[in-house]
């Protein structure tokens, strides 16, 4: 097939203005980080350092939760519900006027195509404060009893597939509830979260409301097991997950954990075949995969598995890898060497194990964290790529006969975060999105995220639920 | 008040009352522990009362298999049903209160009136929740407006096996307010029963197979919730463990940080008052919500 080419489109970086080194974010000033030693930030598309940035130690991470506590004794908590939301209206505007900024920032960071950022990450992180804003001075027709409360002292970590886009999910309930923060963004994506602290600056947002610690696994755990917090927020892993709540059993701290994936996208021959395929690509491939509620085991009634791969494969090979700042672009980088060492491994076992791997011809950047949109057929159920979360380009396909097969494949997972339902047939929709046991079902869509729907996962995906009004539960005590 | 029997004699016409072998309720059965192990009973006082069977690690196991496999039809059925079905409960403990108030005054040293009491709040307490089944979804769920043209809703959803480690103290009117909340929105339950007051449980079981309740949404063991605890905090087809049997703060980490590893919703223990109005904190911790998305479009 011959493809379409176009001109390169990059989106101008100018309007960025990344320092060349970053303090931690502690009472509304930049500090040095007293016992941590300092890290780089580096853009997966080229391997640029963009800026270092500062480690917080627990040292450090102590100063940011003291002034938290104190912000939510002496500020926040006893603030009028109507003057927190202004605050969080002032962020959502805020954040809509650096918008452009804050999308290329996040691509350079994250590696993301500029078209997602642009259009997808910030719109709702801006959309989630102004969501929440509304939500600070009504604490009490939210569920939570006539009297709700905020808990204190929340402590987020976020995790470097959406940074900005995590950052809104944890800060925007929990400073509506009343809560103040101490947030770590993810080592590899800390700019967009840094940019935001100016922001609060901007707002006038009182010192200590939120504090941002850049740094690893060290910073959060430092977080997690401060005895000053009364609440962990997680969006990661399963395996920090399983950590977290170890680390925080027999405390008084409530937890809710967002954690791995590895949803079923099931298609029966009833449905409306384009759009399923645009379905099975926004999957799998938005983001480059690096998405837990991602569509990566593809589900196929046996009757369309040929017309299906036959096209998806040729949408596939339209699919352009490189430059995230391209407006073209449709697949970025991958975040990170090790996060692309990881999927490069677990796709060699799935060939070892003897799955068909499939890619089309592209050609990669020769800089940069690369990996092709692949797909993988003839696998089984006990094939790893079809049981682990792989957290790249990459799609297991899988087949079945009746719909029963298919709820008993889709579920033969400890994960349940989310699925994909493709018919025709409403009844069958209904009935398929009652027999999945996962906390976000798409029919006929899927990768839609809103403010106001609650997202979260069953069983070993986590607990708890972000976003509407069960978001704004998981911060109020009650 | 009872076991103060006159001994019978050939002229007397007193009838030797027949006792019960308290079992263990598994998968709508009765079977003794596998292990053959039993424990002495007492009243509060001291005294004697029965031979309680003493479930193991295994019991606790088939227990967790009889409640899977229930879980799939409990769950299924409609809200209506399910909420019939609790109150159903009530309506045949009404019938055997007498016997309650008996095991209850002897349990937990209590006069007949209060015990009497007791056994009437625990029957009130099925019928509050038995109304709650088909209440749940629109208290709890949404209709979410998004910004974008998509119907999009959210739905309560049982998590699944639940297992509970029932009050020490008061056992029925305890355990009563740990069970219901957890199966009236279709979970199924694993319940270690108080180990020193055992027989109501045991009671309560052997009504629940004469009402409607399916075999296996219940399940009690009776026996040490600190032998059978870490095994089905740790089991990995339990979806949601509630700890407030358990008073040790050092054991009840433990058991938390055993649940950790299949994320199990946690249940902390706290100080309850049985007495009061439960709320719906029991209810929603062993809920999952469900987020349905679907285009609008001609």
């Amino acid at each position: 097939m011959s493809r379409f080419e176009y001109a390169p489109a990059p989106e101008s970086r100018a309007i960025v203005d990344i320092k060349s080194s970053y303090g931690l974010f502690i009472n509304g000033g930049f500090v040095e980080a007293t016992d941590g030693k300092p890290f780089k930030t580096v853009s997966p598309s080229s391997e640029e350092v963009l800026a270092e940035v500062s480690e917080a130690g627990p040292a450090d991470v102590d100063r940011a939760v003291r002034a938290a506590r104190k912000a939510f004794d002496k500020v926040w908590a006893p603030m009028a519900g109507r003057d927190r939301a202004k605050y969080l209206f002032r962020i959502a505007r805020l954040i809509q006027e650096r918008s452009r900024e804050l999308a290329v920032l996040e691509s350079l960071d994250n590696g993301k195509p500029i078209r997602e950022s642009r259009d997808v990450d910030i719109p709702l992180v801006a959309a989630h404060f102004f969501y929440y804003a509304g939500w600070a001075d009504k604490l009490e027709y939210a569920g939570a009893g006539e009297d709700p409360q905020p808990l204190g002292v929340a402590g987020q970590i976020i995790p470097w597939n959406f940074p900005m886009l995590m950052l809104a999910w944890k800060i925007a309930p929990a400073l509506a509830a009343g809560n103040t923060v101490v947030l770590k963004p993810a080592e590899t994506t800390p700019l967009t979260a840094l940019a935001f602290a100016e922001i609060c600056q901007q707002a006038d947002l009182p010192p200590g409301v939120v504090n941002i610690v850049t740094g690893a696994g060290r910073t959060g755990q430092a977080l997690v097991e401060h005895p000053d917090v009364d609440k962990v927020a997680f969006t990661g892993s399963t395996e920090v997950g399983r950590a977290i709540a170890k680390a925080v059993a027999g405390s008084d701290k409530k937890v809710t954990l967002e954690l791995g994936g590895k949803a079923a996208n099931i298609v029966f021959e009833d449905a409306p075949i384009d759009q399923t395929i645009e379905g099975i690509v926004n999957g799998i491939f938005f983001n480059q995969g690096h998405v837990c509620c991602a569509g990566s085991r593809l589900l196929v009634q046996e009757s369309v598995y040929d017309e299906v791969l036959a096209r998806l494969k040729r949408r596939m090979s339209t699919l352009r890898v490189g430059d995230p700042l391209d407006k073209n672009t449709d697949i970025g980088a991958i975040n990170s060497s090790a996060q692309l060492a990881k999927i490069r491994e677990l796709s060699q076992i799935g060939e070892d194990e003897g799955a068909e791997r499939w890619s089309p011809e592209c050609e990669l950047p020769a800089e940069g964290y690369w990996f092709p949109p692949t797909v993988f057929t003839g696998v089984s159920q006990a094939h790893r790529i079809a049981r682990e979360e792989i957290f790249g380009p990459v799609l297991s396909v899988l087949t079945f006969r009746t719909p029963a097969e298919a709820v008993e494949k889709a579920n033969n997972t400890p994960f349940g975060l989310s699925a994909g339902i493709w018919t025709d047939k409403g009844s069958r929709i209904l009935w398929m999105a009652n027999q999945l046991r996962a906390g976000v079902v798409w029919a006929n869509t899927f990768n839609r995220f809103d403010p106001t729907s609650p997202f979260g996962g069953y069983k070993e995906s986590g607990y708890g639920r972000e976003g509407g009004r069960h978001g704004l539960e998981a911060y109020l005590a009650h | 008040m009872v076991w103060r029997p006159t001994l019978p004699t050939k002229d007397n016409n007193v009838r030797l009352e027949v006792r019960k072998t308290y079992k263990l309720y598994i998968g709508g059965a009765f079977p003794r522990s596998e292990s053959g192990r039993s424990y002495v009973v007492n009243d509060a006082k001291g005294k004697f009362l029965a031979n309680a069977s003493q479930a193991s690690r295994k019991d606790a196991r088939d227990a967790v298999v009889a409640a899977r496999k229930a879980f799939g039809g409990w769950s299924g059925k409609t809200a209506y049903n399910r909420g019939q079905v609790l109150y159903r409960i009530a309506e045949v403990m009404e019938g055997r209160h007498e016997q309650f108030t008996l095991e209850v005054a002897a349990s937990e040293g209590l006069s007949a009136s209060k015990a009497r009491a007791v056994v009437d709040a625990s029957i009130d307490r099925w019928v509050w929740y038995a109304g709650w089944a088909d209440k749940l979804a629109q208290v709890v769920g949404s209709s979410n407006p998004v910004a974008g043209p998509y119907f999009d809703f959210s739905l309560p959803e049982a998590t699944g096996v639940v297992a509970v480690l029932a009050p020490q103290d008061s056992s029925l009117l305890g355990l009563t307010s740990v069970i219901a909340p957890a199966i009236v929105s279709g979970n199924t339950v694993v319940a270690v029963s108080s180990y020193e007051r055992p027989l109501p449980a045991v009671t309560l079981g052997e009504m629940m197979a004469t009402s409607d309740l399916p075999g296996g949404v219940v399940n009690l063991l009776t026996g040490s919730a600190s032998e059978i605890g870490p095994w089905l905090a740790s089991h990995l087809d339990v979806n949601a463990i509630d700890l407030c049997g358990i008073s040790d703060a050092e054991e009840a980490r433990e058991l938390e940080a055993l649940a950790a590893e299949n994320l199990k919703r946690v249940r902390r223990p706290a100080a309850e008052d049985w007495s009061e109005s439960p709320g719906m904190s029991r209810l929603t911790q062993y809920l999952e919500l469900k987020t349905v998305w679907h285009p609008i479009g001609v």
